[in-house]
């Protein structure tokens, strides 16, 4: 095996305009993941509380809710929400998207991916909640809560910090899984890599250098939620296996 | 709705499929060979063996597996010296990922088994191959076999990701006949449905091995 000669230029990240195009890349990476995050947690709480409910509608829907997200690749829904969504709207709703949203890509990418997120992050709250003794539910209901009171001021925050571990890994699978939105053309870091390749045949540093920013921001997440899993503990109740 | 599209096509999404299979079959079984060795070296007391591969699985599990495609497609010509071709570019980023999740699936499994048998066996004067042989897999095996099955349907979805190196496999060539058809609604829909079938039958088979397990569990 001998190494050729392959010149390296890491110059190419910071040389204009390659590296605003970076910067932009990381600034893209880092809202889609954000907003698509946002979204998750919110149906991904949601779909967890309907899969635990008494009440059989509920809990079924929820179910095929975690199982047509889990048992499709994250690419089919992708190319779903970008290429046949819009078709599935009436002619006046596809002109006024086309015309409203400057950057149809983004959107159906941050939909896409918050949908697929929650799914899994519904998975999270289901053990979550399952792990919560039923003395806790009983307890609530007979000091008076009604089932959503419960849910909100008892429930959720215990079943919260018991899944909070396994919270933050989802949050950076969100994060890793906001690379696959370049297929349908979303300017974020993975896709700008390899973009500036076409210009410059220098896609091995700009893909190390989108490594690094992963790792990095990976790094940074695990870091700051391991502060707050400290800060917000009740004692003996998360336990930590590493 | 408009059924043709897909009727018409069935011959060339099977052959698709047959790739995505293939695909899936090799990233499986290089995955969990490598993955057998870097878990062996994470749990071994030599340094030299334990952080390379800490800091191996760390590494890959923290990328998106997209961006290891395309580094490993530019990275491996520097060394070779030649290009890589689409198949190999893809299957050897599927087997190098992959292998860090499995070397955690297999890690746990084995970490499983209690210190206190491998100390049992070892007393009663087996020799550490047949300590793995005859009391640690055996165990190990039976505890990891469900989570196995379920990554193995995680491979298969991930196979869909050789579409962004052209590889014609099963999306891409839904995304092709998508193109000239422009049918975007059907083709999706036939290509999730499609998926959603196999990976519900690995699911379902990954529920019978749990089941099994527990029954187990109460001899």
């Amino acid at each position: 095996m001998e190494i050729i000669n392959y010149q390296f230029d890491w110059s190419v990240i910071w040389q204009q305009p390659y590296g605003s195009m970076m910067l932009k890349g990381m600034f893209t990476t880092v809202l889609l993941s954000f907003l698509a995050w946002c979204i998750a947690v919110v149906v991904g709480i949601t779909i967890g509380v309907f899969r635990v409910v008494p009440v059989r509608s509920l809990r079924i829907f929820g179910t095929c809710y975690v199982q047509v997200f889990r048992n499709i690749p994250f690419l089919v829904h992708l190319f779903f929400w970008y290429y046949a969504a819009p078709l599935l709207l009436p002619k006046s709703g596809q002109m006024w998207l086309y015309d409203t949203v400057p950057n149809y890509a983004f959107l159906a990418g941050v939909m896409g991916l918050g949908t697929y997120t929650a799914s899994r992050v519904a998975e999270q709250f289901r053990a979550g909640f399952l792990s919560i003794s039923p003395g806790q539910f009983r307890a609530a209901f007979a000091s008076g809560l009604t089932p959503f009171q419960t849910y909100r001021y008892v429930i959720i925050p215990l079943a919260f910090r018991i899944i909070l571990p396994s919270f933050t890994t989802e949050f950076l699978t969100c994060f890793k899984n906001s690379a696959l939105t370049m297929t349908i053309g979303v300017m974020e870091i993975t896709h700008t890599a390899y973009y500036i390749d076409s210009f410059t045949w220098h896609g091995l540093e700009t893909t190390t250098a989108a490594s690094l920013v992963y790792l990095t921001l990976g790094l940074f997440v695990v870091t700051l939620m391991g502060q707050v899993e400290k800060r917000i503990k009740i004692p003996g109740m998360i336990t930590r296996r590493s | 709705m408009d059924i043709d599209v897909i009727v018409d096509n069935i011959p060339f999404f099977l052959g698709g499929l047959i790739l995505t299979f293939k695909l899936a079959v090799i990233a499986i079984s290089g995955g969990i060979f490598l993955g057998i060795l870097l878990a062996q070296a994470r749990l071994s007391s030599r340094a030299w063996l334990y952080y390379p591969a800490t800091i191996y699985v760390h590494f890959f599990r923290g990328l998106p597996l997209i961006l290891v495609i395309f580094w490993l497609y530019f990275l491996v010509p520097v060394f070779t010296g030649h290009s890589l071709n689409e198949f190999s570019a893809v299957v050897i980023s599927f087997i190098v990922y992959e292998a860090s999740y499995f070397s955690e699936i297999l890690r746990s499994g084995i970490q499983s088994v209690p210190a206190g048998q491998v100390m049992a066996a070892r007393a009663s004067g087996m020799t550490p191959f047949q300590t793995a042989r005859y009391v640690v897999l055996p165990q190990a095996i039976k505890n990891m076999v469900p989570a196995m099955v379920t990554h193995c349907v995680v491979v298969f979805q991930d196979t869909s990701l050789a579409y962004v190196i052209g590889l014609r496999e099963f999306l891409r060539r839904i995304n092709l006949v998508d193109a000239r058809e422009a049918r975007s609604v059907e083709l999706y829909f036939f290509a999730g449905l499609v998926y959603f079938v196999i990976c519900s039958l690995g699911g379902l088979l990954s529920q019978r091995f749990e089941k099994k397990q527990l029954k187990g569990a109460h001899f």
